[in-house]
């Protein structure tokens, strides 16, 4: 069970780290559990010194032929000791598990907020980079993980371990001969539980991932499910399910044999061990062995053996392989809860989105040309930049957005952007075109800083945005995106999302602007209509016409669009066109363009392939040039 | 419902039945030990007769190393067949479960969702067949551990073995009240701890949303009020489940105390006539009576949760496939003619409304049929009818002279290859995508029905040709080329009919008149249906079918409709005023997939 060093020091790492965040978590509480827990567990195993006691006086009794007139009196006081202490242990029992129960739900609370916070702060490049489906395990399996270790092995282990102890100077105490057989026990029960154990462990992993394997093909599969149909796939579509479902079956089956089989096994081993205790025992009585112990050295225990310390030996040796037991069974899942805590807490110590930005937007008043701050809304915005010889200069938001030259990789050696430069002037309207990769996406990803750039300047009315605190500097911008993300609330809530502070009324108007508020209103509840399922009760063209309604609500100087374009009928189409329009009207905006409308209407079009610019200019100039995007207008040419 | 899941047991009965055997045998056993240790303690007990009787020592020694390694065995056996049996159990419901899924026909698949249908095919079956081992194990072990147990208090403690009877029902009242308490709270709160979940996956998912609109503290509020929340709940449940702890405890003590005390008593009494091994011994079977107690109330715990599941598997079992191949089915499908004779159709037989109605089409083999019509207006609707993807509620639908009820399923579904507005491809090659179509079919002929689909060339193009590795769902290629592999793909199966339902839509307009020619080129015998929303994909038909609201609102070629049919020529006009636009739609449609 110990003998790989390096795994089971990362584990005692973790280990102690989890401890450590209980105990800063709960601090009182964690101490007096954890008193409550020792005491308890010392307690528990202390039953069998009162047998001994009680079997003394009854053979004593007997020996003399007196009856309970005579010893009764003895055998209640030690009774009633007993009872006493039972009151103790139960009151710490009921405690301790009652604290445990607020600590572990408090603590986990704790676990879970503290990944969700450190998660809100984590950079995009970390979501890209890691697939929904894994950090979402982080929240469930992990946390389950987390949840049986700490309410259920933990305070086990601990009990058992206590007792263990106890129970081992306890024998000492009585005899040591006993006590190197029962430990001789151990010793066989610790192999038998690594290599059954072990197997248990290792089938145990085998299994998820068998589970992982099949479920991964039954979700392709039932997906897909209408095509298996029409091509008359389902034989074939069987028999490849039958052989993952075999090997799912395989590795299940053994892990659960080794495991069933480990308690029978270690159960009995106590027994085998129990008579051999017996045994020799009676053979010490028999031949009158001088018992050496603690306690005959202290002199207050038998210098020879009886039954009385034989029966309550043996009474230990069953309590002593119970807990020995109990250990063994808290293995696996240690195991698995150190897993699951190593991994929660390295989504917590993921680096966050780092921002150096010292420059940030305020309310301003502008008189005279001259731009102060001021405390209450005015819907006039500046960017407020102080300097390092400490004086502030006022700049106003404009949305005057410039790249110069700009180079950029996601990885090291793949260039994704080169030398780009693009002009935005306040109002003006930028498109992008290109095929798939060209790096259209890649540019907005670099204007709000979801991405830092490699080389070169981004700079917004003026300032390089790397001066500029991200939360301002997005704050600045807004976003449509191609797939529309709407949240679990009313439509309103969704629409408020955009500017927090919003008036319903102010909602009501972003909607009209966006032409949404002709379908709102016609929902069962109008405004107030529940969304669940990223809006799963609405259709797609409406998706966007909210997402669009939310981005008009906050109102911001320069506007990202990606168009989408999943075929969504005619009627819808020309809606949320009408609706993109009406957003972009008098803003700077930088559009991921896929309607010929947007393109034409935009003041600079820029036509990019595999990072750069190849061509940019106007509809009509670009027409003229016939390069790309005449070969790509005329529909010569499909880019992909 | 316990029948029609026992079904799946089949080559794992012996297993099933064997394991309670053997555990029984283990439990006879398992109390069987304690009465042969009470006699050896006695064996060594001075204080009666003042003798050791060591052969009495070696005898029951011996009797009771043997009993430890039969119970041994009969513990593993029950262990190794029970993993079996459940495993097993698990494995025959997860493959009747995808086999009758596989038998499914449309109008049932679109009953289930495909998260519902992978979660009942794998949480659930995990939740069952934990049930199921618990109950062919636990479920046997604890009531008879606990008679066994009382019945050898009663022949060792004779009087005593009342006070095991005495303790068994408060405990159990208790138990079970605690557990009916407790039950509902969790029941609420796994609900409320759903929602969680779903709400962080939300937030994940829309990432960019949340950092875009600059939201991270207003989610950080909002998941602590859910979390507070739920945390609240789960510590409620919890601290009503913590009392069990403390009550076991507290029965435990005090049969110990009583038998101990009452135990001394009797043996003074009795002058050594009850001996110390037998009160010794009691303990254990105590022990053992409150163990099994406590164990058969989780076990009655797990079933209870396991029923859900168990219900929502058997409401896949017990589904009927409504389609089936009729006996002494056609097998050959002739042509491609296709005939609907007053046709109506609706999704479910509670549903008012129709979604097709008065449908009557004569299509000869060979023609090209567009249609073309309004979202809602059915037409995916007409075409699912022809390969009987679902059956017509009344009139007649035929194809190659015989009435599709007629055929076998295969024949019929081979001979009418669609291309669904849905489609999908499969983690594996391009080579082994295509041979969907055709299993036996040569690289020689992959590459022809490629280049028919116009997808030869950007194949060509990819560093592994054919055998490029396609991501689940298609997701390495664009939405153009996964369309164009479809149909690649549908043409492999040399249909008699070819239904395109909306395939072209992220196909520019020139590749997808490409596509239409060559069709007319190399397969000019083949039925082809066109579902396309834009008009320049259906210009060239032989006939143009306008859908509206259910029924057909005209026929007639390109010329024949433009300017005489209201819908035709409005769907024509408003995209010929901005048909450009639409040019440009398509041939930009693949963009942004994040990483650009």
């Amino acid at each position: 069970m110990n003998n790989k060093p390096p795994k089971r020091k990362m584990e005692k790492g973790i280990m102690g780290r989890t401890i450590k965040a209980l105990f800063k978590s709960y601090p009182k509480m964690m101490t007096f559990t954890l008193i409550c827990i020792i005491v308890n567990a010392v307690i528990s195993s202390i039953p069998s010194i009162f047998m001994e006691r009680v079997f003394t006086v009854v053979g004593k009794a007997l020996s003399e032929n007196a009856g309970w007139a005579e010893y009764g009196w003895e055998i209640t006081v030690d009774m009633l000791i007993l009872i006493g202490l039972y009151v103790v242990s139960l009151i710490m029992g009921a405690i301790d598990k009652q604290m445990m129960a607020v600590i572990t739900q408090g603590f986990l609370k704790k676990m879970r907020e503290q990944m969700f916070n450190g998660m809100q702060n984590l950079p995009i490049k970390y979501f890209d980079s890691n697939s929904n489906g894994d950090i979402m395990s982080y929240y469930t399996n992990d946390i389950d993980a987390l949840r049986q270790m700490i309410s259920q092995s933990l305070p086990q282990l601990l009990t058992s371990a206590i007792m263990v102890l106890t129970l081992f100077f306890i024998m000492l105490w009585y005899s040591f001969w006993l006590t190197l057989i029962v430990l001789g026990g151990v010793v066989i029960i610790f192999i038998v539980t690594k290599i059954v154990g072990g197997g248990a462990g290792k089938y145990f992993v085998g299994q998820q991932r068998a589970m992982g394997k099949t479920e991964g093909f039954i979700e392709e599969m039932m997906n897909g499910q209408k095509v298996v149909k029409v091509f008359c796939h389902e034989q074939a579509s069987k028999a490849d399910f039958d052989k993952v479902n075999e090997y799912l079956y395989d590795q299940s089956n053994r892990a659960n044999r080794y495991a069933n089989m480990l308690m029978p096994i270690l159960g009995n081993i106590g027994h085998v061990l129990y008579v051999i205790v017996a045994l020799v025992g009676g053979a010490f009585i028999l031949s009158a062995v001088a018992n050496l112990s603690i306690g005959t050295l202290a002199g207050s225990v038998t210098v020879v053996f009886n039954i009385a310390l034989v029966v309550a030996f043996l009474q230990m040796t069953r309590q002593f392989c119970n807990n020995i037991n109990q250990v063994s069974n808290q293995v696996n899942s240690v195991v698995m809860g150190v897993a699951g805590a190593k991994r929660v807490f390295d989504l917590i110590d993921q680096k966050p989105e780092v921002d150096d930005g010292y420059v940030t937007l305020v309310n301003a008043r502008e008189v005279d040309g001259v731009i102060t701050e001021c405390e209450e809304r005015t819907d006039v915005w500046a960017w407020k930049h102080p300097h390092g010889d400490g004086t502030v200069t006022y700049t106003k938001l404009c949305g005057d957005v410039v790249l110069t030259e700009v180079d950029f990789e996601y990885e090291p050696g793949k260039p994704v952007l080169q030398d780009v430069s693009i002009f935005a002037k306040p109002g003006q309207k930028v498109a992008f075109v290109g095929a798939t990769g060209a790096g259209k996406t890649t540019i907005t990803n670099l204007i709000n800083r979801f991405y830092d750039i490699a080389d070169g300047k981004i700079r917004y009315d003026g300032i390089n945005i790397n001066k500029i605190k991200k939360a301002d500097l997005r704050r600045s911008l807004g976003i449509v995106l191609q797939d529309t993300n709407l949240f679990t609330g009313t439509v309103m809530d969704n629409i408020r999302y955009g500017k927090l502070d919003a008036t319903d009324d102010e909602c009501i108007a972003a909607a009209k602007l966006a032409g949404a508020d002709d379908f709102i209103t016609r929902l069962p509840d109008g405004y107030n209509t529940m969304l669940t399922g990223n809006g799963a009760n609405l259709s797609q063209g409406q998706r966007q016409l909210v997402s669009i309604a939310r981005a008009a609500v906050a109102d911001p100087p320069v506007m990202i669009l990606d168009e989408a374009t999943s075929s969504i009928d005619t009627r819808t189409e020309a809606i949320v066109s009408r609706g993109m329009d009406a957003l972009m009207q008098g803003r700077t905006v930088f559009v991921i363009a896929h309607r010929l409308s947007t393109v034409k209407n935009s003041d600079v079009i820029i036509v990019l392939d595999h990072g750069r610019i190849i061509e940019r200019g106007s509809h009509e100039k670009l027409i003229e040039q016939k390069g790309q995007y005449y070969r790509l207008y005329t529909g010569a040419f499909e880019l992909e | 419902m316990l029948k029609v899941l026992l079904k799946s047991v089949r080559e794992y009965k012996a297993a099933s039945i064997l394991t309670p055997i053997f555990v029984a045998f283990e439990v006879v056993l398992e109390c069987l030990i304690p009465f042969v240790i009470s006699k050896l303690v006695n064996a060594i007990d001075v204080t009666i007769g003042n003798v050791i009787k060591m052969s009495e020592i070696w005898m029951y020694g011996g009797i009771l190393i043997a009993m430890a390694f039969a119970s041994l065995l009969f513990g593993a056996l029950a262990g190794a067949f029970c993993a079996k049996a459940s495993a097993g159990f698990a494995k025959n419901l997860r493959k009747d479960l995808y086999y009758k899924v596989q038998d499914f026909s449309f109008e049932n698949i679109d009953k289930f969702s495909t998260p519902s249908l992978v979660t009942r095919m794998t949480t659930d079956v995990t939740n069952v067949q934990f049930a199921y081992m618990m109950v062919i194990r636990m479920a046997v072990r604890s009531p008879l551990m606990m008679v066994f147990s009382l019945v050898m208090t009663f022949i060792m403690g004779g009087s005593l073995g009342w006070i095991f009877v005495a303790v068994i029902p408060p405990l159990s009242l208790l138990l079970f009240f605690i557990m009916k308490k407790a039950m509902p709270l969790f029941h609420r709160v796994f609900k409320k701890y759903d929602n969680l979940n779903e709400s962080i996956q939300e937030n994940i998912r829309g990432m960019r949303v949340v950092k875009s609109f600059v939201r991270e503290d207003y989610e950080k509020n909002k998941f602590d009020r859910a979390a507070t929340d739920v945390q609240m709940d789960f510590t409620k449940a919890e601290r009503i489940l913590a009392w069990n702890n403390p009550i076991m405890q507290f029965f435990f003590y005090a049969v110990l105390s009583t038998v101990l005390f009452l135990g001394s008593y009797i043996i003074l009494r009795s002058n050594g006539a009850t001996g110390v091994g037998e009160v010794s011994q009691l303990v254990v079977y105590g022990m053992q009576i409150l163990m099994s107690l406590m164990m058969f109330s989780f076990v009655f715990v797990m079933i209870v949760m396991s029923i859900e599941s168990a219900r929502r598997i058997c409401e896949i079992l017990n589904e009927e496939s409504t389609i089936k191949s009729p006996e002494n089915a056609i097998t050959e499908v002739e042509n491609g003619d296709i005939d609907f004779t007053d046709v109506g159709f609706k999704y479910s037989a509670a549903a008012e409304r129709y979604a097709l109605s008065g449908v009557d089409l004569h299509i000869r083999s060979g023609e090209t049929i567009g249609i073309i019509g309004g979202t809602g207006s059915s037409k995916t609707t007409l075409v699912n009818l022809i390969s009987r993807l679902y059956d017509a509620t009344d009139g007649s639908v035929s194809v190659g002279g015989h009435n599709v009820k007629d055929y076998d399923l295969t024949a019929l579904r081979n001979s009418v290859a669609v291309v669904l507005q849905k489609n999908e491809l499969f983690s594996g090659t391009i080579k082994e995508n295509l041979r969907w179509g055709d299993p036996n079919a040569t690289d020689e002929q992959l590459v022809e029905a490629c280049r028919l689909a116009q997808a030869d060339e950007f194949i060509q193009g990819f560093p592994n040709g054919y055998d490029t590795y396609i991501e689940q769902g298609g997701a390495n290629v664009s939405g153009g080329q996964k369309q164009r592999l479809c149909i690649a793909r549908a043409l492999l199966k040399k249909p008699k009919v070819l239904i395109l339902d909306d395939s072209t839509s992220a196909v520019d307009t020139h590749t997808d008149a490409l596509i239409r020619k060559a069709f007319r080129e190399f397969i000019p015998t083949t039925t082809k249906i066109i579902i396309a929303q834009r008009t320049s994909s259906v210009e060239d038909a032989d006939r143009i079918v306008v859908m509206d609201g259910g029924k057909i609102n005209a026929v007639g070629t390109h010329a024949e409709l433009l300017g005489k049919n209201p819908i035709y020529t409005e769907v024509y006009t408003t995209q010929n005023k901005k048909s450009n636009d639409d040019t440009m739609h398509d041939t930009v449609s693949d963009g942004g997939d994040g990483n650009e």
